[in-house]
């Protein structure tokens, strides 16, 4: 007997009850095995870059806090890097230390967020209660410290616009305590409870080798094993001297198997090495100025005089966003600005996590890389009115176009198959 | 640990604050208008950090009028008036990032307590600062 006959279609998406934002799966179920998964995007495209492109550079940072209401540190921070680059401006080092501080912060509260999500999408709605309780003592901090609860406005082109005060660091110090007391009981309820084990071990796997080659990034990655943290690779702020070292389970004494798992474990191990982070920045950081730019005016005709390019990278909480910008003398507008946020890089994982799985799992592995789809949609294809399909091929040919268009220059890559 | 949380649970105070009230009104807004004639009290909000970015308060005896709040803001909340020379902020559409708060050069904006602003009139009175 054919085995396509017994193979039935199953669509989840773009709106649907189990989904937090709108993504379209297409499974190939036979019984309760799923045998294939195509998984479509661009539902949810703001058309965030080009409104970026109309406004000046301190309109487009709040506008690049508002990709993501979670990662609302890492965008800010990466699109500061990449115009203090372009515009050749100094970071004070007191300011990089508490951009690493809020950095940090949003790590935890993220992490704390995606553990909160996997116990709902497990099923134990009891865990999610309790992990969220205890996330808003890191939300009253970051609220103590920056004034808003999400949406911190914290960085800012050459510096950041808060301190800490010296009667605020006795408030982190006793976040600190308070977590490092509850992480090991978090740890229990999640990596020691056998039905939680149950429903993750070997669900929703990722090898390192499929991690490598469909570029995963973050907690994801590191989960299959891979040693992948931009903080350690390619350090920026003050990550190189404080010896940032990706987490992988290998740290929990667990051989990595890339299981959603594997994943809370690094999530949770990563709560513990933000705070120690933070901690030691709290120490560390020198006294001095927090931006070089303390005049809005004086920054405005800073910024409308620069021109060049920039590149800016930061280790959000999903993994690595990229912001590019290209700066022009005597246009306020950034010229080019382009962002790469962590999703985009992991969403592929979902196809071979997918592969063999339990149409019951199909939550808690859409929910293991932590998606964010929001952030991730930079296009969507309309064709005659209606939704079209490119291939690989013609992706290339028209990312390496953009490229040259945006940056000025020849891609550095060899074309093949093209035209030309 | 989950069963310990549990059950101490039962025994300690609600993580939330019960506002407006320690059990919900029939009516929300005829309990608040018992609270206006003094017949019922509110249970207040947690209280705001001393440095919360909330509703902005504009002076207007301070304002110049050089616009630079309208040039950084992001949301384009902020509306000039040409012949006073002044300008008027439409909250509902804020974002609360202050940035006009630093930007303004004579202090005449401030970073204010107040974030009970839902209204079902975008442009009224209290949502309006001018």
């Amino acid at each position: 007997m054919p085995e396509t006959q017994n193979v039935y279609e199953i669509p989840i998406g773009p709106i649907h009850p189990a989904l937090k934002e709108p993504v379209r799966f297409t499974f190939q179920v036979e019984g309760e095995r799923i045998r294939a998964v195509d998984v479509r995007a661009g539902f949810a495209h703001r058309g965030i870059e080009f409104m970026g492109m109309r406004r000046n550079l301190i309109q487009t940072l709040y506008l690049s806090e508002r990709i993501c209401g979670i990662c609302s540190i890492s965008h800010p921070i990466a699109i500061t890097l990449a115009v203090e680059r372009a515009a050749g401006i100094e970071v004070p080092p007191r300011a990089q230390y508490l951009r690493v501080i809020f950095s940090e912060l949003e790590r935890i509260h993220s992490h704390l967020l995606w553990a909160g999500v996997a116990a709902h999408e497990l099923g134990f709605d009891t865990l999610l209660h309790l992990t969220w309780k205890v996330r808003e003592q890191v939300l009253d901090i970051l609220e103590e410290l920056s004034g808003n609860r999400i949406d911190y406005a914290i960085p800012i082109y050459g510096g950041v616009r808060r301190d800490i005060s010296p009667e605020q660091i006795p408030k982190v110090e006793a976040m600190i305590r308070y977590y490092r007391g509850l992480l090991e009981e978090l740890v229990d309820a999640f990596l020691r409870d056998p039905s939680v084990a149950a429903r993750t071990r070997d669900v929703g796997v990722l090898t390192p080798e499929e991690a490598d080659l469909l570029c995963a990034v973050g907690p994801t990655a590191r989960a299959s094993g891979l040693s992948k943290d931009v903080r350690q690779d390619r350090p920026y702020l003050v990550y190189g001297e404080l010896g940032v070292k990706a987490i992988t389970p290998r740290d929990w004494g667990l051989e990595p198997r890339g299981d959603v798992y594997d994943k809370a474990v690094v999530r949770l191990l990563e709560v513990g090495q933000s705070l120690d982070l933070i901690e030691t920045c709290l120490y560390e950081m020198p006294e001095g100025e927090i931006t070089s730019f303390p005049k809005i005016p004086a920054l405005l005709a800073h910024l409308k005089k620069a021109e060049g390019e920039g590149l800016g990278w930061h280790e959000a909480p999903r993994g690595e966003v990229i912001h590019y910008i290209r700066l022009e003398a005597g246009v306020e507008e950034p010229v080019a600005w382009k962002v790469k946020a962590p999703t985009y890089s992991n969403l592929m994982s979902w196809v071979p996590m997918f592969a063999d799985q339990e149409i019951a799992d199909i939550p808690i592995i859409a929910a293991s890389i932590d998606p964010c789809i929001c952030c991730m949609d930079r296009v969507h294809m309309v064709r005659d009115g209606s939704p079209a399909t490119l291939l690989k091929e013609d992706l290339l040919r028209l990312s390496r176009e953009k490229t040259e268009r945006l940056t000025g220059h020849p891609s550095p890559v060899t074309r093949h198959g093209g035209g030309l | 640990m989950i069963l310990k949380t549990l059950f101490s649970q039962l025994l300690t105070k609600p993580a939330t604050n019960r506002f407006p009230a320690k059990y919900m009104p029939k009516s929300v807004l005829g309990f608040l208008s018992r609270v206006k004639e003094g017949k019922a009290t509110i249970v207040p909000p947690v209280p705001v950090p001393p440095r919360f970015r909330g509703k902005i308060a504009y002076s207007r005896e301070k304002c110049i009028g050089c616009q630079l709040c309208i040039r950084v803001c992001p949301a384009k909340v902020i509306e000039f008036l040409p012949e006073a020379k002044k300008i008027r902020m439409h909250v509902a559409r804020c974002t609360f990032c202050a940035q006009c708060v630093d930007a303004c050069p004579v202090d005449a904006l401030a970073e204010s307590g107040g974030f009970l602003l839902s209204d079902t009139d975008r442009s009224s009175a209290a949502l309006t600062v001018q």
